[in-house]
């Protein structure tokens, strides 16, 4: 069983047949955009493109101008969609619906749990994140680095060789948490991952009950929040796996009673790959995978070794607690998370700043809200842009980053309180955004 | 008799819609601490995306503000977030059909 979708299994066969179908069904391009949202079409398409020595490239969001900028950094790329057809400047290819043929007989050439036989360093994708000069920086990922990186992972969640898990997941597979832990592992470790990626907490809980058990529920901080305020009966689970925010000791010990299972939080990012884990309600220190190491100078900690590419410096402060463990004590100041999608102050402000008739421009941390379920804080932003309007400058951002990094409050002011040396210090800011109650003001 | 009985129920029903707006318009402002006033949101314009500008976390803190308030589990079935969040009007027909509080 390679998947299921809606409970019903999707077996080996039928997915190498599928996957050789669609490797044929490519146009000539090296490089394949996968922006299917189904995640067992996003894993054949994944699978075609390995299969046919193409490149898969996983943006971290689908704003118009990342696109663009994808298809200059990679002008033969095709566009692989299941949905509505997205119109980016790239070349798009539909999902093929219809079902393939299955061949009578199981596929002779059955490589374990359906992973075709690739070399180690073949180039499997390209992830990328924002940079502070606004172009997306590409980071490339290799098949022995991330299989062995996945095969660690199915270790120390405990997903023992005996059993075939099912795993549920409310990501997305383009981003890296989701490309490793609802795609890959199941694919490089035997288990089934879900086709669907159920939403509200109601169709979360249905889509987990329908499964088989061994069963695990691959999710977020912000959607275990909302499952357990939802009032939804939560099924049992087996395991539940949480990444992309820091999980409070409250939320972790609640998750356990209510599913009746162990909770697993896993550390990462998108230029390593996942480096450490940790039971939140057993321990506050993660655990590194094997052979990663950190350096840490001053607010700067750099991750190298193991199955991490190249030496990258993380964007959170850390503290070496041993050899293979440190404690996580908060983000670098610049560094904005909403809802697991990572950007910076300044990539924002690069974005914000490049928009005609805006003359100033800063984002800022806006301050948490107290009444939120979902507990999100957003980023605002202070704009000085006396010919354009809210509803101008908000579509000329769409059209830049995504669309939860769009600024609340937005406020229009007549000059941004910048310091003697031209800094803009955060105070001041806030005190800004305290002070005006609607977005279109003039100070 | 039947005429009088309809023309009777007719206003009634529409009024409670309207209240039953109002206060969805109202929940809505509040949970996402929204800058426009409740009566701003013109019942059908777009709530995701372009129309009031929500996006996914939104939409999850407003299911989570109506299961509380009116009982309703949102699902998405086959329907995207489109349909019950294509406006205030098909989200209030929506919690209509489906309230039990």
């Amino acid at each position: 069983m390679v998947a299921y979708r809606a409970g019903a299994p999707i077996r080996v066969s039928q997915f190498l047949n599928d996957v050789r179908h669609l490797a044929r069904s490519f146009p000539p391009c090296t490089h394949v955009l996968n922006a299917c949202v189904d995640r067992y079409h996003f894993t054949v398409g994944l699978a075609a493109a390995l299969a046919s020595g193409r490149v898969s490239l996983l943006p971290s969001s689908q704003a118009p101008q990342m696109l663009r900028q994808l298809s200059l950094f990679a002008p033969d790329a095709i566009c692989l969609s299941d949905e509505a057809e997205i119109s980016n400047g790239l070349r798009c290819m539909s999902y093929p619906r219809e079902r393939f043929a299955a061949t009578a007989d199981p596929a002779p050439c059955l490589a374990a749990c359906g992973v075709p036989e690739v070399d180690e360093a073949q180039l499997v994708a390209y992830v990328f994140t924002s940079g502070s000069t606004g172009t997306p920086l590409p980071h490339p990922k290799t098949f022995g680095r991330l299989i062995a990186c996945v095969r660690e992972q199915a270790r120390r969640l405990d997903l023992t060789d005996s059993a075939r898990w099912a795993l549920l997941a409310t990501v997305p597979p383009q981003h890296m948490y989701g490309f490793e832990a609802s795609v890959l592992l199941p694919l490089a470790s035997g288990h089934a991952l879900c086709a669907e990626r159920p939403f509200y907490p109601a169709d979360i809980a249905a889509a987990l009950e329908r499964l088989p058990r061994p069963r695990a529920l691959i999710t977020t901080p912000v959607h275990l929040r909302a499952l357990l305020s939802s009032g939804v009966v939560l099924p049992p689970a087996d395991l539940v796996l949480a990444s992309t925010a820091p999980l409070s000791q409250q939320l972790a010990a609640e998750t356990e009673r209510r599913f009746d299972t162990r909770l697993l939080e896993i550390y990462g990012s998108t230029e390593t790959g996942q480096i450490a884990i940790r039971r939140p309600t057993h321990t506050a220190e993660w655990r590194l995978w094997p052979g990663v190491s950190l350096e840490v100078a001053g607010e700067a900690t750099w991750a190298r070794g193991g199955h991490i590419e190249r030496p990258t410096r993380l964007q959170d402060l850390l503290e070496k607690t041993g050899a293979d463990r440190f404690l996580l004590h908060g983000r670098v100041a610049d560094l904005v998370n909403i809802a697991g999608k990572r950007s910076s102050l300044a990539y924002l402000n690069h974005q914000l700043n490049s928009i005609p008739g805006v003359e100033d421009g800063a984002f800022f941390h806006a301050e948490e809200p107290s009444n939120s379920h979902t507990g999100v804080a957003r980023v605002a932003a202070c704009v000085v842009a006396p010919a354009l309007d809210a509803a101008q400058l908000l579509e000329a951002l769409r059209e830049r980053i995504d669309a939860v990094f769009l600024p609340r409050p937005l406020l229009f002011v007549e000059r941004l309180p910048r310091n003697a040396t031209g800094k803009l210090p955060q105070e001041p800011l806030r005190s800004l955004a305290a002070a005006h109650a609607k977005p279109a003001t003039i100070a | 008799m039947s005429d009088q009985v309809a023309s009777l129920r007719k206003p009634s029903a529409a009024a409670d819609a309207d209240a039953l707006t109002a206060e969805v318009a109202g929940l809505i402002v509040q949970a996402l601490n929204l800058e426009v006033a409740p009566a701003e949101i013109a019942p059908d314009r777009p709530l995701y995306g372009e129309g009031l500008g929500l996006d996914s976390i939104d939409i999850l803190e407003i299911a989570l503000v109506v299961s509380k308030q009116y009982g309703v589990q949102l699902r998405a079935d086959s329907e995207e977030n489109g349909r019950i969040f294509g406006s205030l009007r098909q989200l209030v027909e929506y919690i209509t059909a489906h309230r039990t509080k």
